[in-house]
């Protein structure tokens, strides 16, 4: 609480004590008015201060002003008691509102508390605490265990697990050790680091996630827009209702002015659209800071709602739903055993740093006794020549069987096939894939759970390949073979056939197409700044699982708006009427207003909580 | 040129949103925003024109919440 809330609860307090004395003490005459102006100045008199000076300076519909001539009408028509309690419960919502803002705005701060405080860096031998920003590229860092990791850099020296959970929200340490690269706001745990600084503090990760997330606030949605201008309209409307009300009655029909100044007098306690206004960039800004404490970011209000909306999803294959690194899925040997033939393309490949080459050798195991091999030549788009054991191998593609008048055949499973070859005799081949990840199929049948119609996948490799994949993953349509320039046309297309699409990426390569799609999505985004760069979300990790998670973040947080804004109109817009009609009082009107805006910044809070 | 300021003591959202809606109308700004949740100040004006932009701003918060305190670095 500020100094300025404690007072102004200070005086809350003793206009109440000064209302109920009122109230329960048999004053009588001039004694219970008093109490009650008494009161009423105590809680009010900045707020008539405040009117006054609006005034002045050509601010007619200032919801301070609307205050003002609410309750001092009410004073005018002998209402002591009214007056009080709406100048009383008009400071409590607005002191509740600040606490409630204030409150919401710190617990966004703290999930945003990733940024380092201090670094400890080595000059001239020594160690030397300086704050993040005076670091230089190239200079050493040293960590120790329990510190947070200030600068985005690689492990010169010590191994260690590292927490990237405020960053990723995944709650499984990493393992780091010399040439990893290590991501700034992470915290190391368990050993002593020494990293070698690759950027300046500024262009660190964490820098860069706290900017966007503190901008995500410039971009508005649709909906917010909507209600700033609904706000600009209402307040005029309704305190123009009121005049009509006033005057015509009285005026026209003869009516008694006490009874519809009251009633006008309703409509001015209800004309602040503060619920409104509060409400739903509060709801945006939680759902934002939330979704960041899940490893997910979001850049502006208007892609939350975006996403929100979304019912097709496009992903990149490699790096996306898959890892992007390969792995033997079957060995089907001709004439010799499975083991025999794995041992001969590992010995022939174990010179190979080609991933598909790692993958071989990685699938054999054990050691491999490099004396066995002689000679090897790369035979450059078709594979190797390699004298393993003194005997002449080949392995490779089908070209390469061809080439050398090996009697080879083709597989049936879907992949990149290694055939080998002793001289021109066929020995069988090995079947690569790139490997998807483990929870690809589960991210998909959760997106479809959410209500998403269509999946589709775009890949650059061969449709066999492809096709299996989504066959796999439960993915509805594929097209593969594409250049990069092909997937943008293939997203053109489906936006074109009226489709709120989500494109996922891993952001290195697919820049285009993410700012092409209504909303970009990149993956695997960790110390990547082209991806955070183009998209509108970004996933710290590269789960294809946080997916579901966005989605449904997103929808909470559109719900929880749509929700206010009903509620709010809703409640407003029958006292108005009740108000019109003489059954409402003062007190309805003072929920109207104050009750409204308690209840819909309580429901705004919600945004923040996690999605179990 | 594009410029954050802190504003102090912005107590109401509505008075945000009239500020910004001023602030806007200024002659020389491209875009401003009053983030009534960072309780912070954006504009984006001509850059010869910056001071002057930013010194008109300050008038119109001062003219909408008087309360508010714009921290100019």
């Amino acid at each position: 609480m500020t100094t300025k809330q404690k007072r102004t609860l200070g005086r809350i307090a003793a206009a109440a004590l000064l209302c109920l004395a009122a109230a329960l003490l048999p004053a009588r005459g001039v004694w219970r008015p008093l109490l009650f102006a008494a009161a009423y100045l105590t809680v009010g008199y900045d707020v008539l201060y405040s009117a006054a000076r609006n005034i002045l300076h050509g601010q007619v519909f200032d919801e301070k002003f609307l205050m003002s001539v609410a309750t001092l009408g009410a004073l005018a028509l002998r209402e002591y008691p009214e007056a009080a309690a709406v100048m009383l419960f008009y400071q409590i919502g607005e002191w509740f509102q600040g606490i409630a803002v204030g409150r919401s705005r710190r617990s966004i701060a703290a999930l945003m508390d990733i940024a380092p405080e201090t670094a400890v860096v080595l000059r001239e031998g020594r160690e030397l605490e300086v704050s993040p920003d005076e670091v230089e590229v190239g200079e050493i860092l040293v960590v120790r265990p329990g510190e947070r990791i200030a600068l985005d850099g690689v492990v010169l020296e010590g191994s260690s697990s590292v927490d990237t959970a405020a960053l990723t929200g995944e709650s499984l340490p990493a393992d780091k050790a010399e040439g990893d690269r290590v991501v700034s706001g992470t915290i190391n745990l368990t050993g002593l680091l020494k990293i070698r600084a690759e950027s300046v503090y500024e262009d660190s990760t964490v820098a860069r996630i706290l900017e966007l997330v503190e901008n995500s606030q410039q971009k508005k949605a649709k909906v917010e827009s909507f209600i700033t201008r609904f706000a600009r309209w209402y307040t005029p409307c309704v305190v123009g209702g009121a005049l009509l009300l006033a005057l015509i009655p009285p005026l026209l029909f003869s009516q008694s002015w006490s009874v519809w100044i009251e009633r006008a007098l309703i409509f001015l306690v209800v004309s602040c659209p503060c619920a409104l206004v509060v409400s739903v960039p509060l709801s945006f800004f939680g759902g934002i800071g939330g979704a960041s404490r899940e490893g997910i970011l979001i850049k502006g209000a208007n892609d939350l709602e975006a996403l929100a909306g979304v019912d097709t999803v496009v992903f990149d294959k490699t790096g996306t739903l898959t890892r992007g690194s390969f792995a033997v899925d079957a060995v089907h040997p001709g004439r010799i055993g499975a083991e025999e033939l794995l041992d001969i393309a590992a010995a022939a490949e174990s010179g190979s740093r080609h991933p598909v080459a790692e993958s071989i050798v990685a699938a054999h195991g054990g050691d491999i006794d490099r004396s066995r091999v002689g000679e090897v030549t790369e035979l450059a788009g078709m594979g190797l020549r390699a004298v393993v054991d003194g005997q002449l191998f080949y392995v490779g593609n089908a070209a390469l069987m061809r080439k050398v008048g090996a009697d080879y055949h083709d597989c049936h499973l879907p992949g990149t096939i290694i055939h080998i070859s002793r001289e021109a005799e066929y020995l069988g081949h090995i079947v690569v894939n790139d490997q998807l990840k483990p929870d690809a199929a589960q991210a998909v049948a959760a997106l479809k759970a959410l209500g998403v119609k269509r999946t589709v996948m775009l890949s650059g490799d061969m449709p066999r390949v492809a096709e299996a994949a989504a066959a796999q993953l439960g993915i509805d349509e594929v097209h593969a073979g594409l250049l990069p320039a092909q997937k943008v046309e293939r997203v053109e297309e489906m936006l074109k056939s009226g489709a709120k699409l989500a494109f996922v990426g891993d952001g290195i390569n697919d820049a285009p197409v993410l700012t092409r799609a209504d909303v970009g999505i990149a993956m695997g985004a960790m110390g990547s700044d082209a991806a955070i760069e183009s998209a509108d979300v970004v996933l710290m990790d590269d789960k294809p699982s946080r997916l579901p998670l966005a989605l449904r973040l997103a929808r909470r947080t559109m719900r929880i708006v749509r929700e206010n804004i009903a509620f709010a109109l809703g409640v407003k817009a029958v006292i108005l009427l009740l108000g019109a009609l003489g059954v409402a009082n003062m007190w309805f009107a003072v929920f109207g207003d104050v009750g409204v805006l308690i209840l819909a910044v309580l429901n705004a809070m919600r945004c923040l909580r996690k999605i179990s | 040129m594009k410029k954050t300021f802190k504003l102090e003591d912005l107590d109401c959202a509505n008075c945000a949103a009239k500020m910004e809606a001023a602030i806007n109308k200024l002659d020389g700004v491209r875009k401003a925003t009053v983030s009534f949740m960072t309780q912070k100040l954006t504009i984006e004006a001509d850059d010869d024109r910056f001071d002057e932009v930013v010194k008109a701003a300050v008038k119109c918060i001062a003219r909408v919440e008087p309360d508010c305190r714009v921290i100019l670095k």
